[in-house]
């Protein structure tokens, strides 16, 4: 089965030629080249994908170069095919095969496409590098691949500074979750003596109990190299602490925002918990700790995304809260929950953020949800698709009929909470608080955007639109604007007509709107069935069977619990944008300080700049111009040099400046003194 | 390669063609400098494919040997870390004389001699056996560069070669000492003999202290490392290639082929030390780096923070240490130096170092940009670059030895990042604001040739480093072994709790219910 291996490079081959060919290739082979590179990836993934779901699939290793060697440390590039790497192949494929064929119509007028199809696939690459890895070094570098194309991604309107600034706050938060993973691999080197996964997997129980050095105290091994690993998970996943980046990102084009801030590579941090579960099951304290990361950043998360007006804002904090969710399943020992909620979040998140980029398209790139209202009517397919993601996202279901996608992966994660008991109970419980926001803040955005009366024309976006008829750039939108008079109002549409995005970015948000239909409905029983889900992830991550029983039969009041919150989220929503719209201000009013807090995000960014960006500056400058100007020159070559100046004419002489006699009066000396040594 | 005086030749061509450039005109000199570099360019790759590297080989190859006078003897030969340090100077030498064709115009000849004395003079320092042989190599190879940046630098020159010239001739003081004293103690001045030879600890000491005054100017260690961003800002362009990618490389070289096989015992006592400096620089350069405005002491500050992981790697005493900071030495000579001929090229066009007076290059230059991103990338140790794999190595070979010294050292990755970045972003990305600017060309294909090579070389070494660490592999052992007697305990001292029952594996039952 070498299909993983074009699997793997044919993205990487369609990045470099696009890449490099840009200008030459022009956009339309560029495009061509790297999309049907991506769709051939994705359909020999699924085959592969479907092995596994009908028990046919085995895992194994295909190599395909030595990389370093030193010692007893032996790292090869290989790539390792197993029920997790499967279940992984087919979302980063499907999710990029799709939003490559998105991109065709978003970024049509962008003067620089095949660029930008080149960094995606290079993304793409990378991501399969990562979840291929059988080790963790290879893990690394897919780690640190996806990293780079995120910054590349983010920063691809290099023009404005807000990219630029978000791309290297991306990258460099990431190097600080980074920081935990390198000191993990190196503790890992140490303890096990080599970093192939599977070598430290079947290693791992034998460690149980030792201790180990760190830092000048004593540690339990498995808890401090798990939780060294985990804050390498920490940044690549936003999770409480390090996800400022992730908000922040949102600068980069829509499809970004899609496959890699939400479908794929932000969920790399709970693919490596799960990867490494056997590991993590070591250590009751790093799972504790894995927990209550997950479900502090689930309720951070949902806070804040109830006060974004940024529509992409809002889906971004919304991914950050649902990747909380995930960890806390991982952390609580269901690790089967843990990916599945990671497989239907994939496409419903892919598909909420295309389908904002959608509305974005429509409204001239304006992403303010103020200036939005009443689009039901006039992108339809648009709105349908966000409603099927709305839907997924808030868990809307019936118990043993049907449901959409979240409503099997979310609530299966909060009865395995619940089954799981002690701090999961706690976990629950702001899960089931977490999903009330989350019904609340995903309705909030149905209903700015698409109910509601126009509220178009006082964008400034949409303002250029209508007044820039024979504008620089070339939208498609001015044909219309060009037919209404030029004077809007401050309310309603401005003369403006939204229209519905062309079909190449229908088609994505198509495909997903299944897949957040259907894909909780068909695969829960292979995900997080007690009897099936043993079978099917066939040891690949640690799957507690006992676990999967219990979470099937906890207490009816905990099965509809996720249902009554979500309603009540909706109920609220529904009475604060459409019925009294008056609501959302006297709530502002009334609780001024709490709703500046949300809306600030808590002041997190305020504070790392305080105690981090400024200070670090600050004593950058202070280490030039007082340490080394200040003391070490001044005290060293220059005091020197002053006394030689003072020491008398000879001396000054001396001092000449003619770098040659320096040089001259030096090597008489060491010859004189070579010969005295060698002759004497 | 039998008796065939290969690494002799290596030195001559250089030499003659040095003479020979003093005569010529001044595009004469230009091709006989190219020439002289290129033929010793394909010296080398000789010497690579004939280095015996499998186990069991003799360490030290190509040998040559024959008495001058007294104890002085023109003996050399070289292992393979030697190799890889030859290999890096003879690649990097033709790429400096190519990006010097037109941006120097003022006393070709001089200029062209003295590169080719200093190319001469380096695969000395790298292929000396002989201890004074040596000495003299590693000291008159600073000659030309004091001329270089003396006669070709900027506008403070002056100082920044006095600078340069106090800090050096300070240690050289004392090493000359310290060899003076050995020579006499052992009886030899033959390097590979005295690599075995057991001084008493209690004098390694100060043996030891002695040359670290030499090797640490020369890496250059925090405190003493001021002297390098002044001589890389005054150099011209392919002077600081050569400084940042082969001089600095002899403070290394220094530390694996004298102060560790000669004075373990010392090395270990003083393991404390190298480690507090290393920890400090790191972090204190790269907060410098993060606020300079000029683009080339940034990278002359970048290199100080690489340089001090070149030591925790090599004191770490393990192998992957000692592997990694070779790495990182080639990678630092190939990347910094692309790094350095990076700055060149736009400083060929605007004539100034100031970062603020660039902007939006990616917009009227790209192919710069892409490989200036690379390089920025691969300086940042990036995974699939150079950078990572000594970089790596390098910090997990002193884990072992420190959890702290390992801890500290690795935030390097994040300001690395922070100030490599903050540079890209105000060179490349951005709008283009300024009128000159704006009319940059992108580059030549000359500018084209100088940095596509090294592209080349810094991915191979990332994706495939074996090509690289196979060569030093059974020197790097041998140096292991030698240290192995004074290896300082770790901080970790894994101690193993009660066995748990093999048939509670990982797969399912029991764990469940515990949380």
């Amino acid at each position: 089965m070498n299909a993983i291996l074009f699997i793997v490079f044919l993205p990487l081959v369609a990045a470099i030629i696009a890449g490099f060919g840009n200008r030459v290739l022009g956009n339309t082979v560029a495009k061509s080249l790297t999309t049907g590179a991506l769709f051939v990836s994705c359909l020999l993934s699924w085959p592969i994908f479907l092995s596994f779901m009908g028990g046919t699939g085995h895992a194994e290793v295909v190599p395909v170069l030595d990389f370093i060697k030193s010692g007893n440390l032996d790292v090869s590039w290989a790539l390792r095919v197993d029920t997790l790497t499967a279940v992984m192949l087919v979302v980063i494929t499907t999710v990029s095969a799709l939003v490559h064929l998105y991109s065709w119509g978003y970024m049509d007028e962008d003067p620089d496409q095949p660029r930008f199809f080149a960094y995606l696939c290079l993304f793409t690459f990378a991501m399969l590098m990562l979840v291929t890895a059988d080790n963790l070094v290879q893990m690394f570098f897919g780690w640190e691949g996806v990293g780079l194309a995120s910054y590349l991604l983010i920063g691809f309107w290099f023009k404005k500074p807000s990219a630029n600034a978000a791309a290297i706050k991306a990258f460099v938060v990431n190097r600080v979750g980074d920081l935990g993973f390198m000191m993990g691999i190196f503790g890992t080197f140490l303890v096990f003596g080599t970093i192939s996964i599977p070598e430290i997997l079947a290693a791992a129980p034998g460690m149980a109990g030792s201790t180990i050095g760190f830092l000048g105290y004593r540690f339990d091994t498995m808890t401090v190299l798990c939780l060294l690993l985990f804050v390498g998970a920490m940044g690549k996943s936003a999770q409480l602490g390090l996800h400022t980046w992730l908000p922040d990102a949102m600068e980069g084009p829509t499809p970004v925002s899609a496959l890699i801030h939400a479908a794929t590579m932000v969920t790399a941090g709970v693919f490596m918990v799960c990867r490494l579960s056997p590991m993590f099951e070591m250590s009751p304290t790093a799972l504790g700790f894995v927990t209550f990361i997950g479900a502090a950043t689930c309720f951070f998360a949902a806070t804040v995304g109830t006060t974004q007006t940024d529509i992409k804002r809002v889906i971004a904090y919304s991914t950050c809260s649902q990747l909380g969710y995930m960890f806390f399943a991982a952390g609580v020992g269901a690790y089967g929950a843990a990916m599945f909620h990671l497989f239907t979040h994939a496409f419903f998140k892919a598909l909420l953020f295309l389908g904002a980029g959608s509305v974005i398209h429509a409204m001239h790139h304006e992403q303010d949800m103020r200036f939005y209202g009443g689009l039901r009517k006039e992108i339809p397919l648009t709105f349908w698709a966000m409603l099927a993601g709305t839907l997924a996202i808030t868990g809307v279901g019936i118990i043993n009929v049907f449901g959409f996608a979240g409503f099997y992966s979310k609530d299966g994660i909060l009865e395995a909470a619940f089954a799981a008991g002690g701090g999961g109970k706690v976990a629950f419980y702001i899960g089931i608080f977490a999903a009330l926001l989350t019904s609340f803040y995903s309705w909030r955005l149905m209903f700015l955007t698409f109910w509601g009366k126009p509220r178009w024309a006082a964008s400034e976006h949409i303002q250029h639109a209508l007044h820039d008829a024979h504008g620089h750039d070339d939208h498609a939108h001015d044909d219309h604007a060009h037919d209404d008079h030029h004077h809007a109002p401050a309310t309603g549409t401005g003369g403006y007509h939204p229209h519905e995005s062309p079909l190449t970015m229908l088609i994505p948000l198509g495909v997903l709107s299944m897949g957040a239909i259907f894909a909780g409905f068909l695969f829960h029983h292979s995900f997080i069935d007690a009897e099936h889900g043993a079978a099917f992830w066939n040891g690949s991550i640690a799957f507690n069977t006992h676990l999967m029983h219990a979470m099937h039969e906890v207490p009816l009041w905990v099965k509809l619990a996720p249902g009554i919150v979500m309603l009540t989220g909706l109920f609220i929503a529904w009475r604060a944008y459409i019925v009294n719209t008056d609501i959302p201000e006297k709530f502002v009013a009334q609780f001024g300080v709490l709703y500046d807090f949300l809306l600030n995000k808590w002041y997190f960014d305020q504070l790392y700049n305080l105690i981090f960006v400024k200070p670090a500056f600050a004593i950058g400058r202070f280490f030039w111009k007082r340490g080394d100007q200040g003391t070490i020159d001044r005290f060293g070559p220059n005091g020197l040099a002053a006394l030689v100046v003072k020491g008398g004419q000879y001396s000054a002489r001396l001092q000449s400046g003619y770098l040659a006699s320096y040089a001259f009066v030096m090597l008489i000396g060491l010859a004189a003194a070579a010969t005295w040594a060698m002759t004497r | 390669m039998n008796g065939f005086p290969i690494l002799s030749i290596m030195l001559a061509v250089p030499m003659a063609a040095a003479i020979a450039c003093l005569y010529a005109g001044a595009d004469n000199a230009r091709r006989i400098a190219l020439g002289a570099t290129l033929i010793d360019f394909a010296l080398g790759i000789v010497l690579w494919l004939n280095f015996d590297a499998a186990m069991g080989a003799p360490q030290w190859q190509f040998v040559e040997y024959s008495q001058i006078f007294g104890r002085f003897a023109w003996a050399l030969g070289i292992d393979g870390i030697a190799l890889m340090l030859i290999m890096l100077s003879v690649f990097l030498m033709p790429i400096c004389i190519l990006a010097s064709w037109t941006s120097i115009d003022k006393r070709v000849g001089e200029y062209m001699a003295a590169f080719l004395l200093m190319e001469a003079l380096m695969i000395g320092v790298f292929a000396a056996q002989d201890l004074f042989l040596f000495y003299i190599f590693f000291e008159a190879g600073l000659i030309p560069m004091y001329l270089i940046i003396g006669i070709w630098g900027g506008v403070d020159r002056i100082y920044a070669s006095y600078k340069f010239f106090l800090y050096t001739l300070f240690g050289s003081v004392l090493m000359l000492i310290a060899m003076l004293w050995m020579a006499r103690e052992a009886n030899t001045t033959f390097i590979p003999t005295l690599m075995n030879y057991d001084f008493d600890p209690q004098v390694q000491i100060l043996l030891f202290l002695a040359f670290f005054a030499s090797f640490a100017v020369k890496m250059p260690m925090w405190p003493v490392h001021t002297w390098l961003p002044d001589a890389h800002v005054q150099a011209p362009t392919a002077g600081s290639v050569i400084l940042a990618g082969v001089l600095l490389k002899m403070g290394g070289y220094g530390f694996i082929r004298f102060s560790l096989p000669m004075f373990p015992e010392a090395s270990a006592e003083l393991v404390w030390l190298i480690l507090a400096l290393s920890m400090i620089a790191v972090v204190y350069t790269s907060l410098v780096a993060l606020v300079q405005n000029d683009m080339k002491k940034l990278i002359a500050y970048s290199s100080v923070a690489h340089m001090a992981i070149v030591t925790v790697g090599l004191f770490a005493f393990n192998r992957q240490g000692i592997e990694g900071a070779m790495m990182i030495m080639l990678s630092h000579g190939l990347v910094s130096g692309a790094l350095f001929l990076c700055v060149g090229v736009i400083y060929d066009r605007l004539h100034t170092r100031e970062i603020d007076r660039y902007g939006g290059l990616a917009i009227n230059m790209p192919k710069y940009a892409i490989l200036f991103l690379f390089f920025t990338m691969a300086s940042i140790g990036l995974p699939g670059t150079s950078g990572f794999v000594g970089e790596f190595l390098s910090l997990m070979g002193i884990y072992e030895v420190s959890s702290w010294a390992a801890l500290v050292c690795t935030t390097g990755i994040i300001l690395g990042a922070g100030y490599m970045l903050y540079l890209y972003r105000r060179i490349c990305y951005g709008d283009l604001t300024k009128d000159d600017v704006r009319a940059m060309p992108d580059m030549s294909g000359r500018e084209m040739w100088l940095l596509a090579p090294i592209a080349a070389v810094v991915l191979w070494m990332g994706v495939y480093p074996e090509s690289f660490l196979s060569p030093m592999r059974n020197d790097v052992g041998a140096l292991v072994a030698r240290l192995e007697r004074a290896k300082p305990l770790g901080d970790a001292q894994l101690a193993a709790g009660k066995p748990v029952a093999k048939a509670e594996a990982h797969k399912t039952e029991a764990h469940g219910s515990a949380h």
